[in-house]
């Protein structure tokens, strides 16, 4: 109630004033990164700040730019933090480097639920099928088969002092194909919907004409101001894009917004506070030209890694120039083709063959020159791979690596699944290899997909991580900086948090032959109809002697003799 | 299509192949590499190295090592689960320069498109079926073979289908489909009636075993055409040797088949631009795919491209033959069931019904063990042999499987040296009982898994098991069991062979032939874990011995 109240009386002077200051404050935000690989990144980000409280039976009815299905749900399910993704493709990290967001491939839903909440089961079902309305997507198949409590890796992201692991809920759904209707209704959530603003770029057909495509919604409490007396709830909408050059540069190496989105920019969105795009020019002017060129520069701490963006703010009208429409070009001059070392990286794959067992074979690899970095890697396995967790190993140049931390939830048939958990050190320059074998289990044979022989997905491996930054990696970085801030490393600079997702990995079961049964039924409802039937016929019906009828003379005498009274011959 | 309708396209395909007729193979991984990434693919190389057991003459190899390119196109938004392959073996010399060519020709032309759903994996394998070999043992991470092989980097999920590209000439034309692979399996028949179709459609001469397709079924020279071509496949099949670089791709539970470009010298040239098109109408089709080949057969025979003879029409056939087995077998039951007639004294009678156990086991025992010494000492002896006799490792390491064969021809006498008193007239029958019945199971399982191969043991085998006793005449019966073992059958299967081919042979050439035959039988096994020589040394060739046994009997 207190917070309540702090804000009652936050608005109150607000009363008297005469234009009341809104207590929601939308913005908006486009950065495009030209990639290594020649490929061009573009990550939208749209920020939602409201000060409320949809708690302890608060009833909000007033919805000003916060989309009241969100409000709705929040109060309703009692959520701390939703943070729920549709990715459509795999981020390829030795291409592309680090996204800003990461998203596993398909779908990915992460809730905490305030601890008011009694029976948090029931609460999360109920909250995969409302949002499975929302999003238009097949939430609703999550259930307790794919959904696991993870006990370290999914920490609360907003402000907030619980992190007992039992009010966390997460499930991917690796088979979950992201398209336009699941477009359609997250732009709706916009304030200005795709008809103002940066929002008029996305337009699905050049959306889904990409080689990498996710869109997410992020919703958490965050501080109000530095002193943080109240929380505001934020929405985060982010959708993020890689464009590929191959496919529509048709051998010229350019980009413009145009030919990214075929749409231009006129105005920003109303409503917006703020609207800014960013493009990373920080490897210019090397490798690539931009115009119209802008004087706004800004630095910003991204990944580690100290980078230069030029900025472009679309609620000043002159950015649009003379001809009222804004439309980058970006003039590529590198050549593409060698692969980046990102600092962490995993692949997953599955090994053997046959359809008794295999092995997940978990690779992680430390490019770092000469740190070591603890990782926690998160594995949810479906049950109908039954791990041997006695064949766990994990090892790093031919050495033994024993994990500090091992949280393992073994499975139960159709009923959870594994969940594993282990804190690993990732030597310098290393690859560790995380190995275990499993067993195929034999499904009921209504268990099976109506594909079975598509095979079976295991979700990605999500690995959290500290990374120590590239500026802390730079031993003679004092080109930039004067020289008395650059002794000891900047603490905010040492290390930043990563979060990688492998890919998922495609199974194959042992799969009954599922013409077979028909067949059966086939030839069995022939044999039964035509040997059964004959002999059933053949015992039921009664046989008489069937009298040859009469020719036509004879009935004619009849009938004569019958006029006559004489009896028929 | 896109291929052929684009003229830019199409002149920068013939480019490239006309550059590459200048020799690159002898594997120019550097120069593979480099054309891989400017063809926007993410490029990775193996090393792989391997000892043979014994040189390969064939090839003219012994300490293999090498290096495998493979670019992976990733497909957009696709989650890295699903891959198709396309590979090309680059041979030493410049054998496969237009298959290499006509790869990165399509890698080029993929890239650009949007379609793709799995990622596809172009590989150029060195030493063929070896790097082949290493390639997908690194892909699966498993070591069936002994083969040292660095990790793979970059992968692309699981491999839903594979085709292997040969051209082994410039001029093509026609396309020839391979389906035979490791241990007679084969993929799936909708595979061959994808490429069929596909041939069909753009136009293509295509042909299974180098033998096009007639219409005259009902003609006898038609109707024997087709027998010829089902022969050849039954011939291939039962060799269980993989007859393209796509043969051990079956293992992985991967539909593969090879495509080669013949050049059987007629009149219709088919350029490199329409085989191109062909890989890239199958390969869209299997792009397509939401499910793994499994619709169709993965037991056929096929008389030619567009019939085949299901497992349901010819498994009967075998069937017939082992039922023979059988009722002898219970012939034999019953007469050992039933007492002799007892017209003479009663003491001989007791001891007819005893056999005893030894009597059974030591031959079975004994004969088995010259089995382990036939698989076991000719590739231990080589070098003992080499030292000692004018021979090279390859002709020694033969030379001592046909010695140690025929050392077992003596196997009877060494029997009865081990057993103390005669053969009994109970005891030959109880011996060939269990002689029967183990060929039955024996020559059973085999069909199952290659139905070429049992088919084939079971035509000799089974009129041998059939007719032998100690009472039949001893020298005639013999040469006929010799003609008949599975030696005399892998000869003369070399000649039908040859002679299926069109290629007769004179018996010098023929023999020969046989002598490298049997080398690569045991290469295959040791290199890829072809289960034929093992099956024959282990388990037929004693079974024969049995029967050699029971002819000899005492």
């Amino acid at each position: 109630m207190s917070k309540y109240a702090a804000a009652q009386k936050q608005a109150e002077p607000a009363v008297l004033q005469p234009t009341p200051q809104p207590k929601d404050d939308f913005q908006e935000e486009l950065v495009v990164r030209p990639l290594h690989s020649g490929d061009i990144y573009a990550s939208f980000q749209f920020r939602t700040l409201w000060e409320t409280d949809f708690m302890r039976g608060n009833k909000v009815s007033h919805y000003r730019l916060f989309p009241k299905s969100l409000g709705q749900v929040i109060s309703k399910f009692s959520v701390r933090e939703l943070h729920i993704s549709f990715t459509q493709g795999y981020w390829r990290t030795m291409q592309w480097g680090q996204p800003y967001l990461p998203s596993p491939p398909g779908a990915e839903l992460w809730v905490w639920f305030q601890d008011s909440v009694t029976d948090v089961d029931a609460t999360w079902k109920e909250l995969t099928n409302v949002l499975s309305g929302i999003f238009c997507a097949s939430l609703n198949f999550i259930d307790s088969t794919n959904t696991v409590q993870p006990s370290a890796s999914f920490k609360p992201l907003g402000i907030g002092n619980v992190t007992d692991h039992r009010f966390l809920r997460y499930a991917t759904l690796p088979r979950e194909i992201v398209c336009t209707e699941n477009l359609t209704p997250w732009k709706k959530l916009l304030p200005c919907g795709s008809k103002a603003g940066l929002a008029v770029l996305l337009k699905s057909e050049k959306l889904f004409h990409s080689s990498f495509h996710s869109q997410a919604v992020h919703i958490r409490p965050v501080c109000q101001d530095w002193q943080c007396k109240t929380t505001s709830w934020e929405l985060r909408q982010t959708l993020n894009v890689v464009f590929d050059l191959h496919n529509s540069g048709q051998g010229k190496r350019e980009w413009s917004l145009f030919k990214m989105f075929s749409r231009t920019l006129t105005e920003a969105c109303p409503l917006a506070s703020s609207s800014k795009i960013y493009i990373d020019i920080t490897d210019n002017p090397e490798q690539f030209e931009l115009s119209p060129a802008t004087s706004l520069l800004s630095q910003a701490m991204v990944l580690g890694d100290r980078r230069t963006f030029s900025v472009y703010d679309l609620t000043q009208q002159d950015t649009f120039g003379s001809v009222r429409s804004l439309n980058l070009l970006i003039r590529w001059k590198s050549t593409e083709g060698d692969m980046l070392r990102p600092l962490l990286h995993a692949e997953r794959y599955v090994a053997g063959y046959g359809l008794q067992t295999g092995e997940i074979h978990t690779l992680m690899y430390n490019h770092h020159p000469y740190r070591s970095f603890p990782v926690l890697l998160l594995d949810s396995v479906p049950w109908y791979l039954r791990l041997y967790i006695h064949t766990l190993t994990v090892t790093s140049k031919g050495k033994d690596n024993k994990p500090s931390y091992i949280h393992y939830q073994p499975s139960k048939d159709r009923v959870r699944p594994h969940l594993l958990e282990m804190l690993v050190q990732l030597p310098p320059n290393s690859v560790t290899e995380v190995t275990v074998q499993f067993e195929r289990a034999l499904l009921k044979w209504t268990e099976y997909t109506p594909d079975p022989n598509h095979g079976f997905y295991v979700g990605s491996s999500v690995i959290s991580s500290l990374v120590p930054s590239t500026v802390a990696m730079d031993t003679n970085s004092t080109r930039e900086r004067p020289l008395f801030s650059s002794f000891f490393p900047c603490k905010e600079e040492s290390s930043y948090f990563v979060r990688v997702y492998t890919e998922p990995l495609l199974v194959n079961l042992p799969t009954p032959d599922f013409s077979m049964p028909y067949n059966v039924i086939c030839l069995t409802c022939t044999v039964v109809a035509v040997g059964y039937g004959s002999l059933y016929n053949l015992l039921t019906r009664s046989f008489q002697i069937e009298e040859p009828s009469p020719g036509l003379a004879k009935r004619i005498a009849n009938v004569i003799r019958k006029m006559r009274g004489v009896p028929p011959l | 299509m896109g291929l052929l309708s684009d003229p830019n396209r199409r002149r920068a395909l013939i480019n490239l192949l006309t550059r590459l007729n200048a020799p690159i193979c002898g594997m120019p991984v550097e120069w593979l590499v480099k054309t891989m990434q400017a063809r926007g693919l993410e490029v990775y190389t193996q090393r792989f190295s391997r000892t043979l057991p014994f040189p390969d003459e064939n090839k003219e190899r012994y300490m293999v090592k090498g290096t495998n390119v493979y670019g992976i196109l990733r497909a957009p938004r696709a989650p890295r689960t699903e891959a198709l392959v396309l590979s090309a073996p680059c041979t030493p010399g410049d054998n496969n320069n237009q298959a290499v060519g006509l790869l990165l020709g399509l890698a080029q032309y993929f890239r650009n498109q949007i379609y793709w759903a799995k990622d596809i994996i172009f590989l150029v394998n060195d030493h063929d079926l070896i790097g082949m070999q290493a390639w997908l043992e690194g892909y699966h991470h498993t070591n069936t073979t002994g083969m040292d092989w660095s990790p793979l980097q970059g992968r692309g999920g699981s491999i839903q289908a594979a085709l292997s590209l040969e051209l082994s000439s410039d001029v093509v034309t026609s396309m020839d489909l391979v389906l035979e692979g490791l241990n007679g399996q084969l993929p799936n028949l909708d595979l061959a009636n994808l490429f069929y179709a596909f041939c069909q459609k753009i136009g293509v001469l295509c042909t299974i075993q180098g033998k096009l397709q007639r219409n005259d079924w009902d003609s006898v020279s038609g109707y024997s055409h087709a027998v010829q071509t089902m022969m050849l496949m039954v011939m291939k099949q039962a060799s269980g040797r993989p007859w393209g670089d796509h043969g051990l791709f079956l293992r992985y539970h991967i539909e593969a088949a090879t495509i080669k470009g013949i050049n059987s010298f007629r009149q219709y040239k088919t350029d490199a631009t329409t085989i191109g098109r062909l890989l890239e109408g199958m390969y869209r089709k299997l792009n397509n795919l939401l499910e793994r080949l499994h619709q169709s057969y993965f037991f056929y025979l096929m008389p030619s491209l567009s019939h085949f003879v299901s497992i349901g029409y010819y498994m009967p056939a075998f069937g017939l033959l082992a039922v023979i087995l059988l009722l002898r077998a219970l012939d034999l039951w019953v007469q050992l069931a039933t007492p002799p007639p007892t017209t003479e004294d009663g003491i001989a009678d007791i001891e007819q019904s005893s056999p005893g156990v030894l009597s059974v086991l030591t031959p079975l025992v004994i004969s088995h063990l010259t089995g382990a010494a036939l698989y076991m000492l000719p590739i231990r002896f080589q070098e003992m042999a080499v030292e000692h006799f004018p021979v090279s490792e390859t002709e020694a390491v033969v030379l001592t499987a046909i010695a140690v064969y025929t050392a077992g021809l003596a196997l009877p006498h060494n029997t009865h040296r081990l057993l103390s008193g005669e053969g009994t007239e109970q005891g030959w029958r109880v011996l060939k009982l269990v002689a029967l019945l183990y060929l039955a199971v024996l020559l059973g399982c085999t069909a199952l898994i290659n139905f070429s191969l049992g088919f084939i043991l079971a035509l000799t085998l089974v009129p041998a098991a059939a007719f032998v006793t100690p009472h039949v005449p001893k020298v005639l019966s013999a040469f006929v069991l010799v003609i008949l073992s599975p030696a005399c059958t892998l000869l003369f299967s070399v000649f039908f062979f040859q002679e299926l081919q069109e290629m007769p042979v004179s018996f010098l050439d023929g023999w020969l032939l046989y002598l490298s035959v049997i080398s690569q039988g045991i290469l295959d096994h040791f290199l890829y874990g072809s289960l034929v020589y093992p099956l024959i040394a282990l388990l037929v060739y004693p079974c024969w011995l049995l029967f050699w046994n029971i002819l000899f009997w005492k």
